[in-house]
């Protein structure tokens, strides 16, 4: 079911509408006004639990439970963090950009509101380093904030500092993974860390951290001056408790590729054809990729498969991957993952094999190296398809293909090794009859096309 | 002449270090503000800023060399960065790739001869909905057509 929404949007495209005026002219600060005036840290995180807010990042996480993760006091005289993860470098994501360009105080109320419920005073915003623009407006924000008393040792009046941080990366997809994000604004090589411990632990300069994605913490300030619960009921799959609305993404082979804010609930059929315009060229699917590269892609054939029927989810039982919300938990069923929420349609006439070789070639370049199985795996991978195009492979090495994905699965510190294996087995198996094509010369490189008209 | 920051840069990297808890912390933003300035960062300018931070070299060696947005070698005046993973392809980034090759007249990683313009493709950069796309320098060009192309590389040339 499509229900527009423009908490976050309204801003957009507007003149000014990234101003302080602007924002505060829609009711804006609000509710940071009276949680820090009225509600204790205790109250903030049982109200942002009623959200039902899922992490915005890719792993659906609940925000509100992540939140009651930190500790209660922080360790003696030492600091708490809250680290906004704006990396957005997911293959296939365009959405938190939006928000840090057209609506950024969103994103230093939600600090305020976050750093309040936490317990830290101050808020360290990652944000990729070829976003310029996105950080000089975060930047402008802070500041505005700022001279009207927001921010700093008495925001809104009350004796709790709170203090924002724009830092910055260099180019490595691998630092939008919290603990390699983490060590990056620590200054150091993006490298992820072993977990435990968790950051809610030890997290940036060793103290304890809530790491969250921008639109997760540009979204609370709506929760809180709607009321959490009633916010999250705009969903359809509140009872599920993926609540409220979020920004989704719609990019590839549509008409009208763009971003949208919607109530959860909206399908990916609704997404494509009646938000996107349909397919170019009016052709017919070959396969989307629900929220970013890293998850798996999904045919326009498959179904959901929950046949158990105490199962909350059983009744989407046989429905189309198509048909039903997209949302974190309807996603998993379908075997993939919500992700990040933003949709690449692939229309029939792509080359699945060529597509596959550009993500490969994608994971190969972004690996950060400290796995064997996820360094030399990825670049095995990348190999591998090459061949298969080049006409240069065979039959046994296709089968072996499966199993060098199958091997990174669960060896590896961090989740890009899955998020490298498991869109790769998803190409193989779903589109296996392309490659076996290729292996025995039927087609060539020359056949294989990206785009299409 | 050694390397020196200049007077501006100089007082934004102490308002750089005022904001972290450890001076290892002001590591990215420095390399950033120093490679701003020369257009990239060399051996001598990692020795520089090591002795600044209190850190050693190899450290800041280590992140110059981890993160690929660090120059470390001299590159043209501009960067084209045009992006190439799937979303943008779908949309005709290959079109785009050998189109800016064929107009520069240099190959994508190099500079051209009057060292005015590199041209390299990136990863997504977070405008899918907007493909084609690129960069250049600090701008992002998007929804590219070749006459687009064509204008904002031409002034690039001229400049
Ligand atoms: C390889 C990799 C890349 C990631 N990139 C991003 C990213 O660009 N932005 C982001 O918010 N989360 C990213 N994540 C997820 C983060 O690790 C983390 O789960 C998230 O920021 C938590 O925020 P949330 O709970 O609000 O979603 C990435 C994870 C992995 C494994
Ligand atoms: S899984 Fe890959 S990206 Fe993650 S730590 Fe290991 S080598 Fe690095
Ligand atoms: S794929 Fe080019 S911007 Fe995302």
């Amino acid at each position: 079911m499509i229900k527009t929404c423009n908490h976050l949007t309204k801003h957009y495209g507007k003149p000014n509408g990234w101003s302080l005026d602007a924002y505060e002219r829609e009711g804006g600060y609000k509710a940071a006004r009276r949680v820090l005036t009225e509600m204790t840290r205790e109250q903030v995180t049982d109200e942002a639990k009623k959200a039902n807010i899922r992490g915005r990042g890719g792993a659906g996480f609940p925000m509100g439970v992540k939140w009651s993760f930190m500790p209660k006091q922080a360790p003696a005289g030492k600091p708490m963090y809250l680290a906004v993860n704006a990396d957005e470098s997911e293959p296939g994501t365009h959405k938190d950009r939006t928000i840090m360009e057209e609506n950024p105080h969103s994103v230093v109320e939600g600090c305020i509101i976050a750093c309040y419920g936490i317990g830290a005073n101050k808020a360290w915003i990652y944000v990729r380093d070829e976003l310029h623009l996105a950080r000089e407006r975060l930047w402008a924000a802070i500041k505005e904030a700022k001279q009207k008393g927001y921010l700093g040792a008495n925001p809104f009046g009350k004796a709790y500092p709170i203090d924002i941080v724009v830092h910055t990366g260099g180019g490595t997809y691998i630092c939008g993974e919290e603990t390699a994000m983490l060590n990056s604004l620590e200054g150091k090589r993006g490298e992820p860390r072993l977990k435990p411990p968790f950051p809610a632990q030890a997290g940036a300069f060793g103290m304890p951290t809530t790491v969250n994605n921008l639109e997760t913490i540009a979204i609370v300030p709506t929760a809180f001056e709607m009321g959490c619960d009633k916010f999250s009921q705009q969903s359809a799959l509140h009872d599920l408790k993926d609540g409220g609305c979020r920004l989704y993404g719609v990019n590839g082979h549509v008409k009208k590729p763009q971003v949208i804010e919607l109530a959860v609930g909206v399908t990916m059929r609704e997404l494509i054809y009646d938000i996107g315009g349909g397919v170019t060229g009016d052709r017919e699917i070959l396969g989307v990729i629900p929220g970013g590269s890293s998850t798996p892609v999904l045919l326009p054939t498959e179904t959901i498969h929950a046949p158990d029927e105490k199962s909350p989810l059983h009744r989407f039982h046989g429905v189309n991957v198509l048909d039903v919300p997209l949302g974190v938990d309807t996603m998993r069923i379908a075997g993939t993952m919500l992700g990040t929420c933003c949709v690449t349609v692939m229309a029939v006439g792509t080359c699945p094999v060529l597509a596959m070789e550009n993500l490969m070639q994608f994971y190969r370049h972004e690996s950060c190296g400290q796995c064997t199985p996820c360094r030399e795996g990825s670049a095995w991978l990348k190999r591998v398809v090459t061949k298969i195009l080049d006409g240069e492979s065979s039959m046994e090495e296709l089968n072996e293909l499966h199993d060098i994905a199958n091997s990174i699965m669960g060896n590896t510190i961090c989740a890009f090794g899955e998020g490298t294996a498991m869109p790769a087995m998803a190409f193989l198996k779903k589109y296996r009859k392309d490659f076996e094509k290729y292996v025995r010369g039927e087609k060539t490189r020359k056949d294989a096309r990206l785009t299409v008209t | 002449m050694p390397f020196a920051l200049s007077a501006d840069r100089e007082r934004e990297l102490t308002e750089i270090l005022s904001r972290y808890p450890t001076k290892m912390a002001a590591t990215l933003p420095a390399l950033h503000l120093m490679q701003e300035q020369e257009g990239w960062v060399s051996e001598e300018m990692m020795i520089w800023l090591a002795h600044k931070l209190d850190v050693s070299p190899a450290h800041v060696r280590g992140v110059v060399t981890f993160y690929p947005l660090f120059n470390q070698e001299p590159v043209g005046k501009h960067q084209v960065w045009v992006c190439r993973t799937l979303p943008c392809a779908l949309r005709g980034a290959g079109d785009v790739i050998k189109h800016c090759e064929k107009k520069l007249g240099v190959h994508v990683g190099h500079t051209t001869k009057d060292g005015k313009i590199t041209l390299r493709t990136a990863e997504c950069l977070a405008s899918c909905g907007t493909a084609p796309m690129m960069q250049v320098d600090k701008e992002y060009h998007e929804n590219l057509t070749t006459e687009r192309i064509d204008q904002i590389l031409e002034k690039l040339q001229r400049d």
